[in-house]
């Protein structure tokens, strides 16, 4: 069944250098159960997308289009409404837990909010709870650190707190924003050996949201390639890695270490002045002159793989 | 040319470069656009309200207000545009050496920087002050000697950080001398705080030279300085209300313009303490 | 922790010595000779050679420099800060009574302070862009701009001679606070408020709250539990380190109210040359300056787990 579902969607924000069109008509499902990977560069409006699905996104965005959770649409929720997804249905993973979680209160109560709003519990059920949860995650010792700040936890440990913030009220979806980003090679490894622990027992559905294959090809049934503010490839991790249409696919695959570790030439457009017709023609040595001009559509070329380029149309 | 385009868009900026040109050049011409003699006594003319021949009304000694006040705008911006440059020139020199020497160098000065620091300024400028006996040079000097500090600190501070960068180890490396190093590759990278700073500064040494000045520790009747005018006028407060209210109104629009000015630098020069930067 | 707070102690001890010597140098160097001034102002005349000499031998003042020094130590490490030449008191006991009324008059601007900053300075970070912040903005842009004696000046014009509210100088009753609290707490509040405002403003930008609205807490929960007390630690500072200013300010808004505290005796003092009180409330001020500073480190450490952990751990 599915879980939820992206339709249409854009999201643009206004700065004085002109809108930045971060998202441009993703179309998306996540079934119940699914690891979905969102894979692109920095600045491709990944992160948007993530932070649109919880309307996390600042006052100067606008966001059409529509994304139905459970079949209804997060969009036209009140504040109300959506307070209640936040946390209890969806719950979102971010990157640079340091920053994310707030330095002048313990990890206890931060991770314990989502239970105590939630559920109605009370602090010391909570806290209980709370404890439990860092045992989950392996946390040491969780009955003394739930005492302690953030920034008395190591980088690891931090996002293992955030991992079980996330996880404490078992939401139906978690978005998980660069979980391993800027942790240890080690610490990261055991970070993706834990989130596929926890996601295998809860049976949560989870968005990647990662510039890092590999992750994306640990955790996830399905990629989603994005390109400045559009899907441009979708597929199973073994038809992509195995069989990948879009060129810009094909570029990013060949640019992994074990494959060469050759470089798309050129670089990804800017948000605000982004090209028109096809948004990687001008990096794609395949380019024609229609995809200097139209836009190229979502089109079918395996079970339930897609791609958007004329060379298959 | 990149800080006047960001300037440009900083309408509050803008407004107090306008202001701050307008009175600039007021103080230069003074002598040429001042109706009356700012220091003739006209005892018949005492205490007028605004007139048409005296817009700002006369003082207690008949002497036409609005002069006055053009005059002081001479008095204040000069004072305060001497008083910031030397404690800038301290300041740096100072800053530099401590942050580039370190050691024993370094030690001494941040240690006078400490005692300086535990004394309120103004109280400081205070004693100093009226210790050397009340002028407009001795307020000059007292706040020319408390006032350096901030700026030996923020100076040092960056010099320190600056120091550890590639570039000045790769210019030491190379031979360079202390001085090249410091006026090539450490100076440029203090400059905006600096600026910054002394723009904001302008604002306080005017406040604080009016001040002094109110109390009569500055600037000595008959001088047309707007704190003394304020001391001067206000024995009459009550049946000449306009010898209250003019000068103070030109030192608060002259400091606002610096006010304004210094927070679009600020905004300008360093991104990062655009709103809501904590120091 | 003991060990940080031993360490600011040693340092304030130093800074304090050093500015015993300062407030030492400063009279020292001055200009003219304090017998001469003060005889004058005490005799009406000017006074003869031998009168000159008296007065200097009576107060040590031919010692020298080494010796006059070291009894100016001596004496303030025994709580003495000597005589006024101009009351005969001991200055310390000028000093205390003193203190109460620039004690009234200085809680009561902090208090008008805070109650106008902080809220407004909120509302306005809240609210940023609306109404309500830019007027808010300019109105501290003004306060800050404005001089503090003018500010006095015209309140005393409008509320005690127009309108005839409060009386315009003296000392003793509630009306007679409401004027110089309100002029010396207008100069506070301004920079206060905007600092909130930018403080409140920088916390609400950082990742911490969009983690807490992620979790589905209402935006004021968001606010007060995850915003307002980060965004409270830079203004805490602030308004401890003002402690010393307020003092400073009250030197000018005394003088213009003719409020009978600390620093109108100090202004006094200044213009009669009275060397021992300058010394001594010169003194003691930076002693408050200087204490109300090491509170703030202290307090600091408590309010910001970051810190107390950085102190903690000899960091």
């Amino acid at each position: 069944m599915t879980l939820l579902s992206i339709q249409n969607l854009k999201a643009h924000f206004h700065t004085e250098d002109g809108a930045v069109r971060a998202v441009n008509g993703v179309d998306m499902d996540i079934e119940e159960g699914e690891k979905l990977g969102l894979i692109g560069e920095t600045g491709c409006g990944k992160t948007v997308l993530g932070l649109a699905i919880l309307r996390l996104l600042s006052e100067n965005t606008t966001v059409e289009g529509r994304i139905l959770y459970k079949g209804q649409d997060i969009l036209t929720m009140s504040d109300h409404e959506i307070r209640k997804i936040r946390g209890k249905e969806i719950a979102m993973i971010f990157q640079n837990p340091l920053s994310s979680m707030n330095p002048v209160l313990t990890v206890g109560t931060q991770v314990a909010e989502p239970v105590e709003l939630h559920q109605h519990l009370k602090k010391k059920d909570a806290m209980q709870r709370v404890i439990e949860m860092l045992k989950s995650v392996k946390i040491p010792l969780p009955q003394e650190r739930v005492k302690e700040y953030p920034h008395e936890f190591s980088g690891g440990m931090r996002q293992r707190a955030m991992i079980a913030m996330g996880l404490i009220c078992m939401p139906s979806l978690i978005i998980a924003d660069e979980p391993t980003t800027g942790l240890d090679v080690t610490i990261q490894a055991q970070i993706i050996e834990l989130m596929k622990e926890v996601l295998r027992d809860s049976g949560t559905s989870m968005l990647l949201i990662t510039h890092d294959l590999t992750v994306a090809a640990e955790l996830c049934d399905h990629i989603a390639v994005m390109y400045p503010g559009e899907i441009i490839e979708y597929a199973s991790v073994r038809d992509l890695f195995k069989d990948p249409k879009h060129p810009y696919t094909r570029g990013f695959l060949d640019s992994l270490p074990d494959r060469g570790l050759k470089p798309i030439a050129g670089i990804s457009p800017s948000l605000i002045d982004l090209p028109a017709g096809c948004k990687f023609h001008p990096r794609c040595s395949l380019a024609t002159e229609r995809c200097r001009k139209e836009r190229p559509e979502l089109i079918k070329v395996g079970i339930k793989h897609y791609v958007r380029c004329f060379l298959y149309d | 040319m990149s800080l006047y385009l960001e300037l440009k868009k900083d309408k509050p900026a803008m407004l107090g470069i306008v202001i701050i040109i307008f009175f600039g050049s007021i103080a230069v011409f003074a002598p040429y656009i001042v109706p009356h003699d700012p220091l003739e006594l006209n005892l018949e003319e005492r205490l007028l309200s605004p007139t048409v021949d005296h817009p700002m009304g006369t003082d207690n000694l008949g002497r036409d207000v609005l002069s006055r006040v053009i005059y002081g705008t001479r008095v204040s911006l000069s004072m305060s545009v001497a008083v910031v440059t030397v404690v800038m020139v301290l300041g740096i020199t100072i800053g530099t050496a401590a942050g580039y020497f370190g050691g024993l160098v370094d030690d001494v000065i941040m240690r006078v920087v400490d005692v300086l620091l535990a004394f309120p300024s103004i109280i400081l400028a205070l004693v100093i002050a009226g210790l050397l006996g009340p002028s407009l040079t001795n307020v000059m000097i007292a706040l020319g000697a408390i006032w350096w500090v901030s700026y030996s600190r923020i100076v040092r501070g960056s010099v320190l950080s600056i120091k550890e960068k590639e570039f000045v180890e790769a210019a030491r490396a190379m031979g360079c001398s202390d001085v090249y190093i410091v006026r090539r590759h450490i100076l440029p990278n203090v400059l905006s705080p600096v600026i910054v700073l002394a723009t904001l500064d302008m604002g306080h040494i005017i406040l604080s030279i009016a001040a002094l000045s109110f109390l009569g520790l500055g600037a000595q009747p008959p001088v047309p300085e707007w704190g003394t005018m304020l001391n001067e006028g206000r024995p009459f407060m009550e049946t000449a209300p306009h010898l209250m209210i003019f000068p103070g109104l030109m030192i608060m629009i002259t400091v606002l313009a610096f006010n304004f000015l210094g927070d679009g630098l600020r905004d300008a020069l360093d991104p990062r303490m655009k709103e809501g930067a904590i120091k | 922790m003991k060990k940080f707070i031993a360490r600011r102690l040693a340092i304030a001890v130093i800074v304090m010595l050093g500015a015993s010597l300062l407030s030492f140098l400063l009279l020292y160097l001055a200009p003219g000779n304090p017998a001469h001034a003060i005889l004058t102002a005490q005799l009406g005349h000017d006074p003869s050679l031998e009168e000159v000499a008296f007065f200097m031998a009576k107060h040590d003042l031919n010692n020298p420099f080494l010796v006059q020094c070291s009894q100016w130590l001596y004496m303030i490490t025994h709580v003495n800060l000597g005589m006024s030449f101009r009351t005969g008191e001991p200055v310390l006991v000028e000093f205390i009574d003193r203190f109460p009324a620039t004690f009234e008059l200085a809680s009561a601007s902090m208090l008008i302070a805070v109650l106008i900053a902080i809220p407004v300075g909120i509302l306005s970070a809240l609210k940023q862009n609306s109404m309500l912040d830019h007027i808010s903005r300019l109105v501290s842009l003004l306060g800050v701009s404005m001089p503090n004696f003018w500010l006095g000046l015209l309140l005393i014009l409008f509320f005690s001679l127009k309108l005839g509210w409060f009386p315009c100088f003296g000392y003793g009753t509630l009306s007679h606070l409401v004027l110089p609290a309100i002029t010396l707490g207008t100069g506070l509040a301004a920079p206060l408020m905007r600092l909130m405002r930018a403080s409140m403003l920088e916390v609400l930008r950082q990742d911490y709250i969009r983690t807490a609205r992620s979790k589905g807490l209402s935006e004021q929960v968001v606010m007060w539990k995850h915003g307002f007390k980060n965004a409270l630690i830079p203004v805490i500072t602030h308004m401890g380190m003002q402690i010393g200013h307020l003092l400073a300010g009250a030197v000018i808004v005394e003088t213009i109210f003719a409020w009978p505290g600390v620093g109108k005796f100090l202004v006094d003092a200044i213009y009669a040359r009275d060397y021992p009180v300058i010394q001594g409330f010169v003194l003691i001020i930076a002693l408050f300056f200087v204490l109300s500073n090491l509170a703030v480190d202290i307090l600091y450490t408590y309010l910001d787990p970051r810190i107390r952990y950085d102190v903690e751990n000899g960091k």
